[in-house]
This record gives structure tokens, sequence and C-alpha cells, in this order.
């Protein structure tokens, strides 16, 4: 699978491209899903990304696992929800320098939440870059009780927190890694709209 | 620009090409209060001449009774500092801008990293004041030929923040050793000669610094040159720039009316359309893009000059 | 000047009320008959006397009930105020700047002693009588921020600038027009004006972010901008839009001028001394269709605007559902007659 292309949008929203390697300085790689084979190709076009690089894959039921693996980074973690590899990744980001430079491949949910922690961790957002990968999955945040949806993939959708229907906005907040959710039926109460796919 | 009548209170000699001045309010009043790494616009009549110069601010940031500059003398600049050494004495009243910031601390550093070579250390020696107020975390770097040339020397706190280099004693600043060491959340600023600047941007790059962590005094006084003609498109003028004058200083004699406020080449606010060129821009600033540069289309007069057949502005 | 406070509500049975005198000074936003989106900035604190325009931070009757207002909207949603870690020196700095500017403006309601470091702060309309060490932020029940603008009308933003941009990194915003500090939080300035159509066609927003990081001490700079709101209601938020938004279809023909009000912000921009970021205070005033037309060079124009603004700018504003019942309220006071150029209610005067 290639990258994905995005349709024009708002100045908020990322925008993603190829991984480009900063050769051997320290590293820590994300990935989830098909964002591994994003990995793989980055390896395959510079191998010394790895010479000091941490890789932490979630696996979504991908089988990049296994040459994530053995591709010969300093540390390896493995988990089938990004959450089971969390507190790994900000104890690798607790030990990061100046000369790190964060890889994030995958989804827009994981490449949001782990710009995000990087952020937090005090890392430049100049050090950071995203490859999206695979499907459209978005991280949402209700802008009225605050809470986090993971993998969102229609428009509307349900709030997991307080159930409110919310539209989906491509306004994106680095600091949070989401997109803003808003109430959609928010002056006519009960009538939602249609669900669709979210579009690229 | 705002700009009031200062008086001049204490002239005082750092090193045989230094020189500090005071500005006070006539009247007693407090001035604006700034951040560190500001500058303020001195107007300086020098017979036919009004050059306005730009100087990074000394004193301390939270201190509103007065401004100190400290000015080393260019034989082989445009005059302003020679003006200032020769002409200038306590009592006198000077024309002084509000202080403007192009080289304000990044307030969300953990650490702040200053370099700084002979006379580039006037904006740190303000910054650092503001660091030390704000109980931030902080090293200076300071090279200098040697201990009679550092002006500073007198004007830094007694901290072990501060380090000194002088090359006169064989002690040389080892740039790479300096980054090498810095923690997560580092901002580097560097003030001094370009080769200084240059060397800290190439060695933080190589390190693997960010972009925006790496910060450098932007702001250059106007070079000399070749005097050359301009037209003004709109009002049919035709002007002689001066071999020691900046084209937005031609503009100003000639009564032209320009917004400017760092005369720098920074901040973009004198930016100015052309209408046509034959010949060479020689872009000094540090605003206009590449891509704008190559088309001719915009310059700077408060540092930009030109070479060539014929330069006609949009004004 | 002595200013009368009016008792009224912002929320819930909607006591709001505007005398003749504030009508009269109400900040119009159209100087002409059509609208478009633009910069439109100005130097402040230039205007006639008794207008929001010649005051640094105007103080009007509703003055204790917005302040009252924000603490209800505060305690709900303590999110509404935020200020990063680094921004605090800028908090200070806003603090002094709207202290010696009311005191200044208005001697007779607001005292400010200092010496040194060591102030006492006097505001006679919220009865506050503090004293506190200035740059000591232990010695205030709030941070100096969120301390001084529970005390100021409108919202406040607070901007960091570096890197070329400026940063949404601190804020207090009870009565913004649908947007959300929460999220906007830690944006440049690209970042936050995302949402808004076309102003990227248009460079608008290149050209404003040069001048704003131009902005210099002591030469503050204002704009107005505008939308519509149903009910006289400060916190149109996104955060509680579940909970105002049904109130837009509340409006019918017999009550849209008395419940359709328009929203003005005056927008002014402060460079602050000692942080070197920028004050971007916005200042919301609500006055009805039918109080704006008491003025009749502004009902006239008021129609022909609403009446010709472009779909997508009624759209993003929000009033797109209610605009055919507007434009035809307000029909009935534009006779066609020509209107002066400018603001100001009187026919002569531009």
């Amino acid at each position: 699978m290639t990258q994905t292309q995005f349709s024009p949008s708002i100045t908020s929203r990322p925008t993603y491209s190829q991984l480009q390697s900063h050769g051997g300085s320290p590293a820590i790689l994300v990935a989830d899903g098909s964002g591994g084979q994003a990995l793989l190709d980055l390896i395959a076009r510079d191998a010394s990304v790895l010479d000091r690089g941490q890789i932490f894959f979630v696996t979504a039921g991908t089988e990049f696992g296994a040459q994530l693996r053995e591709a010969g980074a300093k540390a390896y973690h493995q988990g089938l929800f990004f959450n089971e590899i969390l507190t790994q990744y900000q104890a690798a980001l607790a030990q990061a320098t100046m000369a790190t430079r964060i890889y994030l491949a995958g989804s827009e949910g994981l490449i949001g939440h782990a710009t995000a922690e990087a952020l937090a961790a005090g890392i430049d957002a100049g050090s950071i870059q995203g490859e999206h990968r695979g499907g459209i999955a978005r991280r949402m945040q209700c802008v009225h009780c605050k809470g986090m949806t993971d993998d969102v993939t229609t428009d509307p959708f349900t709030c997991s927190h307080c159930g409110l229907n919310l539209f989906v906005r491509d306004h994106f907040s680095r600091r949070l890694g989401a997109f803003q959710g808003v109430c959609v039926d928010a002056e006519t109460p009960g009538e939602v709209p249609e669900t669709q796919e979210i579009k690229l | 620009m705002m700009i009031q009548p200062l008086q001049v209170t204490a002239v005082e000699p750092l090193t045989s090409r230094i020189t500090r001045f005071r500005f006070e309010h006539p009247d007693g009043d407090t001035l604006p209060l700034f951040s560190g790494g500001a500058h303020i616009v001195v107007e300086l009549p020098d017979g036919d001449t009004l050059r306005r110069n730009a100087y990074s601010l000394i004193s301390d940031p939270m201190d509103g009774s007065g401004y100190e500059i400290a000015v080393q003398r260019e034989e082989s600049g445009r005059g302003g500092s020679r003006f200032l050494h020769s002409s200038v004495k306590a009592g006198d009243t000077l024309n002084v801008g509000v202080p403007l910031n192009l080289m304000a601390l990044n307030l969300r550093a953990k650490k702040h990293l200053l370099i700084a070579g002979g006379i580039g250390i006037t904006p740190f020696l303000a910054q650092v004041k503001q660091l030390a107020l704000l109980g931030l975390s902080y090293e200076l770097h300071y090279a200098a030929p040697s201990r009679e040339d550092a002006a500073g020397l007198a004007l830094l706190p007694d901290d072990p923040n501060v380090h000194v280099y002088f090359s006169a004693d064989g002690n040389r600043m080892d740039v790479p050793s300096i980054l090498e060491q810095q923690p997560l959340g580092t901002h580097v600023y560097t003030c001094g000669p370009e080769r200084l600047i240059a060397a800290v941007k190439d060695g933080a790059t190589t390190l693997g610094w960010p972009a925006s962590t790496i910060h450098s005094e932007a702001f250059t006084a106007p070079p000399p040159g070749q005097s050359f003609q301009v037209t003004l498109a709109k009002s049919g003028k035709t002007l002689v720039v001066g071999p020691h004058q900046s084209l937005l200083e031609a503009l100003e004699a000639a009564e032209v009316d320009i917004a400017w406020s760092c005369r720098g080449g920074a901040c973009g606010q004198c930016e100015t359309a052309i209408s046509s060129c034959q010949g060479k821009l020689e872009h000094n600033d540090h605003w206009l893009s590449e891509d704008e540069r190559a088309a001719n289309s915009k310059i700077m007069p408060c540092v930009s000059r030109f070479v060539g057949q014929d330069l006609t502005l949009d004004l | 000047m002595t200013i009368r406070f009016n008792d009224e509500t912002f929320r819930d049975d909607y006591t709001h009320f505007n005398s003749p005198e504030a009508i009269q000074r109400f900040p119009f936003p159209f100087d002409r008959d059509d609208y478009m989106y633009s910069v439109n900035i100005e130097s402040h604190t230039s205007g006639p006397k008794g207008t929001p325009f010649d005051v640094a931070f105007d103080v009007d009757e509703h003055y204790v009930s917005e302040m009252r207002d924000l603490a209800i909207t505060l305690e709900q949603d303590p999110k509404r105020c935020q200020s990063l870690p680094h921004m605090e020196l800028a908090g200070w700095d806003l603090l002094e700047l709207i202290m010696t500017s009311k005191v200044a403006d208005y001697p007779d309601l607001f005292e400010l002693h200092r010496d040194g470091n060591a102030w006492r702060w006097v505001n006679k309309p919220l009865g506050i009588d503090d004293s506190f060490t200035f740059l000591d932020a232990s010695t205030l029940p709030y941070g100096p921020m969120e301390y001084i603008t529970r005390q100021a009308q409108g919202d406040f933003a607070v901007l960091d600038q570096r890197d070329g941009s400026l940063w949404m990194d601190a804020g207090m915003v009870t009565c913004q027009a649908d947007w959300s500090l929460d999220f906007n939080i830690g944006m440049n300035f690209t970042e936050w004006h995302a949402p808004v159509p076309k102003a990227h066609e248009m460079r608008i927003f290149e050209r404003a972010l040069k001048f704003l990081m131009n902005v210099q001490q002591g030469a503050p700079s204002r704009r107005l901008n505008w939308t519509m709101t149903v009910n006289p209601r400060l916190d149109t938020s996104p955060e509680n839009y579940h909970l105002w938004g049904p109130e837009k279809r509340t409006v019918t023909p017999e009550n849209v001028g008395q419940k359709q009000y328009l929203r003005v912000e005056l927008q002014t921009f402060w460079r602050l001394p000692r942080s070197n970021a920028l004050a971007f205070p916005i200042r919301c005033y609500l006055a009805n269709l039918q109080d704006l037309s008491s003025v009749p060079k502004w009902g006239r124009r008021l129609h022909r605007v609403i009446r010709d603004l472009p779909d997508e700018l009624a759209d993003y504003k929000g009033f797109t559902l209610n605009r055919p019942m507007i434009v035809e309220y307000l029909s009935q006071f534009d006779d066609g007659a020509e209107t002066s150029l400018g603001i100001y209610p009187a026919e002569d005067q531009s």
C-alpha cells in the first residue's frame, strides 16, 4: 500500500509525506497497521536509521511485526493497541536528547496521539515526522465533554463518553493529537444526518 | 514608529572601541519596559544626514529609569558609530524609538544557550537579566579577542553559567562540544560574526537539532556600497542613493512616506514593490523568500541595494 | 462620568437590555452598505468621546452583570481560562496594562496604588480591594491573567510571538463566537484561523499576521468583527452548543426584532512589554434588531448588508436558517434612501 492521498482541506489539518531518514541520530519509530510497511520502507532506504533506533508497533491485525522485530533496532515493543505500549513509548521519550528524531507511520489517530505525547515530553515539532498509511480512522475529541474517541471512521459518530451525536470537523489540534467533534443535531435535537464513511 | 526625545545622561568607554550610552526621559518619567533581546532605533543627526540606527538594549529590561546601549566604533561603517563616539556627549538630546524585539527568548525552552562573539554580547546582557529574574536555566558562552576588548565582561553577573573565552590567552570557544552536552528542550541563540553564527547553526544541525531551536540575531546594519539611482513610479521622482546611505534613508530624505520599524531587514515593514528592474538587486535582508528575490518583484529598502541600469519602485 | 450598572442576565431568563445611551454608542460594524471580509485595522484609542473607541478597555452599563455571567461560565467549565506555563510573565504584563488603563480612563471607579512591587488594587463596581506583590502569583487568588480578566469585559487571548507566527498560548474565553480555547490553545495563527472560509485564498491572513507581529508598545490597533446570535447570550461556546443551539429555532416573524441580536466584537491588539507577547482582547457587544433599527441609518444599512451577504459567510456566521426572517423584518426600515459613510449614527457624520 502506498501513501494516502488526501483531498484538499483546511490548514490546521495535518499533512503527511514520506518519512525522511536523518541517518544514525537517536530515533523513536512508532507505527500501527500498514504503517509497519512505511517503517520497513524507511529502513530499506536507509538502514542506519536503526543504529540508535527503537521501534514501537501496534499490530492492528497486520503481519509486519515479525519483520520489524528482526530489522535490527536497539529495542522493539509490540502491542495490540497503542495504550499497551504507551508507557514504554513515554519512557523512551523521557530519555530523548536534542538529536532524537521521531518517525510515525500509520493511522491519523496513532500519528496524532504519538505526536501529542512527544510534544508534551518537550520534543520540538520540527523533530517529528508522520507518514499516513492505511485506513482513515481518526482520533476525535468531543468539544462538549472533552472525551477522546479513537478509531472514528464515520461522520457523524457517537461520542463514546457523553453519547452526543458528533459531526467530524477537519479542525485539528496538535497538542491534543485529535480532530474536533461538534454536536450535529444541536439546533434540531434528534435530527441526525445519515451516517457516512469519513472521506479522505 | 513612535519616537521620543531622550536625554543622554552618561557616556562611558567600556573598551578602547566600545562606549556605553545611557538615555533617560528628560522629565525623569519611566520609559516603556522591554524584553531581553530588544533594540531601539536612535536618530543620529549628523550634519545634513539623518541616520536611524538600531542598537540592542543592554540594560535591565525591568528597569524603566533609562535605556543603555553599547556601541562599537566602526571605522569602515557608514558613520553612525563614528558620530556617536565623536559627537554625542552627556546632556545631549537624541530621538529614540520604542523597544522592539526581533530576537526574543523562546520562553517555552527548558534551557537557553546563549553564544556571543565580540560586540554580539549586547542583546544577551539584557537577556541574562531577564532569565535570572524568571529563574530559567541558561548558559552564556562569550568569546572576545582579549580581556581588554571584552566590553561585556564588567556587565555580566558573576555566575557559573557564564563562560568567557579570550583568544589572546589561547582559549578558544569549542562550539561543537558546547552543543553536544545540551539537554532536550534547549534553544540556542547566537549573536556575533557571520562565521560564528554559521558555526553554531552547522554544529547544531549536524547534531540533529531541529531548525526551530536555532536562533541568531537576524537584523544587520545597512551595508555601504556603490551609489545608485532610483525612480519612483507614482510620484515620478528620481533620487540618488549615496554610498553610505541606505535606500530607505534616501527615500526619507526625499520625503517619501514609508513604514519601517527594525531598519535591519528583519521585520518586513518597509517591504516595497518593484515596478521595473534592469540590473542586479543586492538583497541584504532576512525577510524576503528565495522565490521573492528571484522574481525581482520586491526589495527591503532598509538594507538592500542595487547595481545596474534602472530600478523603478512602485512608490 | 458615572455609569449606572444594569442588573441583568445573559442566560435563562435573558433580562439583558440596552439603555438609549448604550444604543447610541453601540459599535455598529458596517461603514458602508455592503460587507466583505477584510482586515480593516485602525489605530486604537482614538474615536469620538463616549464611544467604546476612545478608551483602552471600555467599561459600560453591562460591566457588573457581565462579570457575574463570566463567573458562572467559569464555574461550570474552568477550561475556559487557560495559560500555558511560559505565559505567566505575559499575564503580569496584561494585568498591569488593564489596571493602569482602567485607572486612567475611569479614575472614579478604579484605583491602583504602587510602591515598588507592593500593589493595591481597588475596583469599586465589583467591591474589590486587594493588596498583592507584583510578579508573585502566590499573592493573588488566581494567576495574574485570570485575576484581571475576571474583572474585564470580553474575551482575552494572549499570544506568544515566536518562529515567525503568533501562538494562542493563554486566554480567558467565555463569550466567544463559537470557538474553543481549550481546543485551540497552543495553535499558531494559521492553525486557529483554519476554519475561516476563503481567508487563505484572499491572502488576508498573511498580511494580518505581518501587521500584528509588528504591533509596537504604546501603539495599539483595533478592528471590528461581527456575527449574529439568538438571545443576548454571552456564552455561545462550542462546548455548550447543544444547550444554546436549539434557541435558534425559537425565532418567529413576530419576535425576530427582539430575539435576534447583532453580536459585535471590538478586537484590539497590544504589544506587551516584558514578555513581548501580544494581547488580543475581544470585547463583545450585543444589540437586537429592534434597538439597532431605532437609528435610521443603521436600520437601512443592516438590511442591505444582511440581504446581500454571500451565502458562505452567512453559513460561517451561523444564521443561514433565520436569514430570510431577518431580511424581511429589516426591510421595513429601508426606504431606499442613501446612507452616509462611516459607522456612527448621525447621517451627516462619518
